[in-house]
């Protein structure tokens, strides 16, 4: 037995924390939460109200702006059509509108943490465990705060989504811009180049395919998270597994997990397209 | 005072390079500092001076301190210690946004392996020096334009770098270093990732340009022959040391030591060195019965071309100036020795 005099208190520090920030901040937090939830109710009315033909024409101009590809832009409609088809056209929609929002956060923080990230190796030193804890703690353990600050609900859903699903375009990020060439680098400095036209001029430019596929990543991981978000209030088609495991309906379950591989099928093919686009135009190929 | 003028700079590579500084101002070599203390010498106590409008060569082996040495007239490395100065004015003293304005205004530089944006075009790659100076666009195309032309590449201006030929993107390299009308051209092997033909082209190119230009030209090179053809004068590096700098006869004549002679071993001789450099000075006029035109020479005829004359007389001969005036005599066998590979004293 391990002596019990040296056990730390680590879950009652914890406690304590989180108490202290509920008490001095709990006012800020609950702006944020705010303005979140009506980013993101909003963008669910629109995607609900939308008419359903309305969304796969969009889901069209979208993936042929990305893909020029007409062949795939049959497939990702009727992979959208099928899930109206299973009755499910609602609740995706539901989770499109968390995706795009807890997407688009990651990408507002992971970006700038990236290019931050490339500029210092030691805030790099500091971050790299620090996003291989958010990705491999199990995302039970950070809910239970983000439900103590945020309450049930979509924003504490949104926030546990972006934990998980940031790590990948921040790495990506960063890893992009230390790949770039170090004679290009040179070359610009030797122009006399600022930092900022350097970062914004030759940096980013160039590590966008890698940004690229980091925001596909993220995505990706954002769709594997519905399930679990469902579990703290939001809604949408994890909603649906979850129900399906409650009431042993294995068809039900089914039909959700299979609405939510076509919404991440569709998702991917069109990330991936932009990828191809920013690596095209950057080695000079006509789009 | 020179144009550009490098005092005693020393550079140290690694995390604590006083100690290091220390020892090279002792007189330690590399090796020795890099075992007491593993910091890296790149220069150690080198200075030197390069006029306005000439073709400063640096050569040396790999790891001798070329790279590091050009990157200092920029500022693309600062030194652990010395001073830098161009046209009086301490470059090592500016802060960055004076730093900055100096780099864009005064200087172009080309790289070994090209350093082109890939993902812009050949016209936004040389136009790209001019955009960081805030020019606005229709006045940067045009500029950009002139000099595309200028190098030969009228037509190619929206390729992309990677649709380009080796010999083509160094051309772009050039135009975009020359499109800001810099005082001074820095040049880092700039040809040494070329085939030998195009090589040679893009030298000719070089020297072509330099005619009408007059830039202050610093160029690395680790080919012995290509210092020579376009170099007014030539610097050599080892260990970070400069070992010797003169004109290229000078070099190839009076070596400084065992490793510039190992430089100089290969070079055809017969090509480089010319009449006014062996000959003997003296001072007169031809008279009538002297005037065989036969055995008479200019001063920058090559060795090659007189090697002939010293062998069919055995008369002197007589080299020309001009104005025909009389500037000195060769000897067959001053021919023979300055041909011959053992230095001549
Ligand atoms: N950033 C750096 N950090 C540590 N050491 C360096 C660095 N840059 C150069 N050096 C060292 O300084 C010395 C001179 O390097 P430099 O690149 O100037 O040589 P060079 O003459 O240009 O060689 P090459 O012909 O291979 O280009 C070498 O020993 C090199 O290892
Ligand atoms: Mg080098």
């Amino acid at each position: 037995m391990f002596p019990e005099q040296l056990n730390v208190p680590l879950g009652k520090w914890v406690n304590q924390f989180v108490d202290w920030l509920v008490i001095n901040y709990g006012a800020a937090f609950e702006a944020f939460a705010d303005s979140l939830l009506t980013v993101l109710v909003a963008l669910e009315q629109v995607l609900r109200g939308a008419p359903w033909w309305l969304v796969l024409i969009a889901i069209a101009a979208i993936t042929w702006h990305a893909s020029r590809n007409w062949k795939l832009v049959l497939g990702l409609v009727v992979a959208m059509f099928v899930i109206g088809t299973l009755g499910l056209w609602d609740k995706a929609m539901q989770t499109l509108a968390l995706m795009i929002v807890a997407t688009s956060l990651s990408v507002i923080i992971g970006v700038p943490v990236g290019i931050a990230m490339a500029m210092s190796n030691r805030l790099r030193a500091i971050m790299l465990p620090i996003l291989d804890t958010m990705q491999t703690m199990p995302s039970f353990v950070y809910l239970i705060p983000a439900l103590m600050l945020f309450g049930l609900g979509k924003v504490p859903a949104i926030l546990a989504t972006v934990i998980y699903a940031a790590p990948p375009v921040i790495r990506l990020t960063d890893l992009g811009i230390r790949l770039v060439d170090p004679e290009v680098l040179e070359a610009s400095r030797s122009f006399g180049a600022s930092r900022k036209q350097i970062l914004f001029g030759v940096q980013l430019p160039l590590a966008l395919p890698n940004i690229m596929a980091g925001i596909n990543q993220t995505t990706m991981m954002s769709i594997s998270m519905v399930v679990i978000a469902s579990m703290i209030g939001a809604r949408g088609l994890g909603e649906q597994v979850l129900m399906g495991i409650q009431r042993l309906d294995v068809g039900a379950g089914m039909e959700a997990g299979i609405a939510i591989v076509l919404l991440a099928v569709v998702f991917d093919r069109i990330g991936q397209a932009y990828g191809k686009r920013s690596q095209r135009t950057s080695s000079g190929e006509d789009a | 005072m020179s144009y550009i003028e490098i005092r005693n700079i020393f550079k140290i590579f690694g995390p604590n390079p006083q100690a290091a500084l220390e020892l090279a101002k002792s007189g330690s070599d590399k090796e020795e500092i890099l075992a007491k203390t593993g910091h890296t010498v790149g220069l150690d106590d080198v200075s030197l001076s390069i006029e306005q409008g000439e073709t400063f060569v640096i050569m040396g082996l790999s790891g001798s301190g070329k790279s590091t040495l050009i990157r200092h007239l920029n500022r693309l490395i600062d030194p652990t210690a010395g001073e830098i100065s161009f046209g009086g004015e301490n470059i090592l003293a500016m802060d960055i946004p004076t730093l900055n304005a100096f780099r864009r205004k005064r200087l172009g530089m080309v790289f070994q392996r090209f350093g082109l944006l890939p993902h812009r075009n050949v016209m936004d790659n040389v136009a790209y020096g001019l955009e960081i100076q805030g020019t606005d666009r229709k006045t940067r195309e045009d500029i950009a334009r002139k000099w595309i032309e200028r190098v030969g590449l009228a037509g190619y201006e929206n390729k992309f770098p990677d649709q380009l030929s080796g010999g083509m993107q160094q051309r772009v390299g050039l135009a975009r270093a020359l499109a800001t009308d810099p005082e001074v051209l820095l040049m880092d092997e700039a040809f040494s990732a070329l085939d030998p033909l195009i090589r040679s082209d893009m030298q000719e190119e070089l020297m072509k340009l330099q005619a009408e230009l007059h830039k202050t030209i610093v160029f690395i090179t680790h080919d012995l022959d290509e210092a020579l053809r376009i170099g007014d004068r030539i610097a050599i590096l080892k260990d970070g040391k400069l070992v010797q700098v003169g004109r290229p006869e000078e070099i190839i004549l009076n070596p400084a030591d065992d490793y510039v002679q190992a430089f100089t071993r290969d070079v055809n001789r017969g090509k480089v060195l010319r009449a006014k450099s062996i000959m003997e000075p003296t001072t007169g006029t031809i008279s009538g019965d002297q005037a065989d035109t036969s055995q008479v020479v200019r001063p920058d005829t090559v060795l090659d071309d007189i090697l002939p004359m010293a062998l069919a007389s055995d008369q002197a001969i007589r080299v020309l100036d001009r104005n025909d005036k009389l500037i000195g005599t060769i000897k067959r066998q001053q021919v023979i020795t300055a041909l011959s590979h053992s230095p001549a004293n």
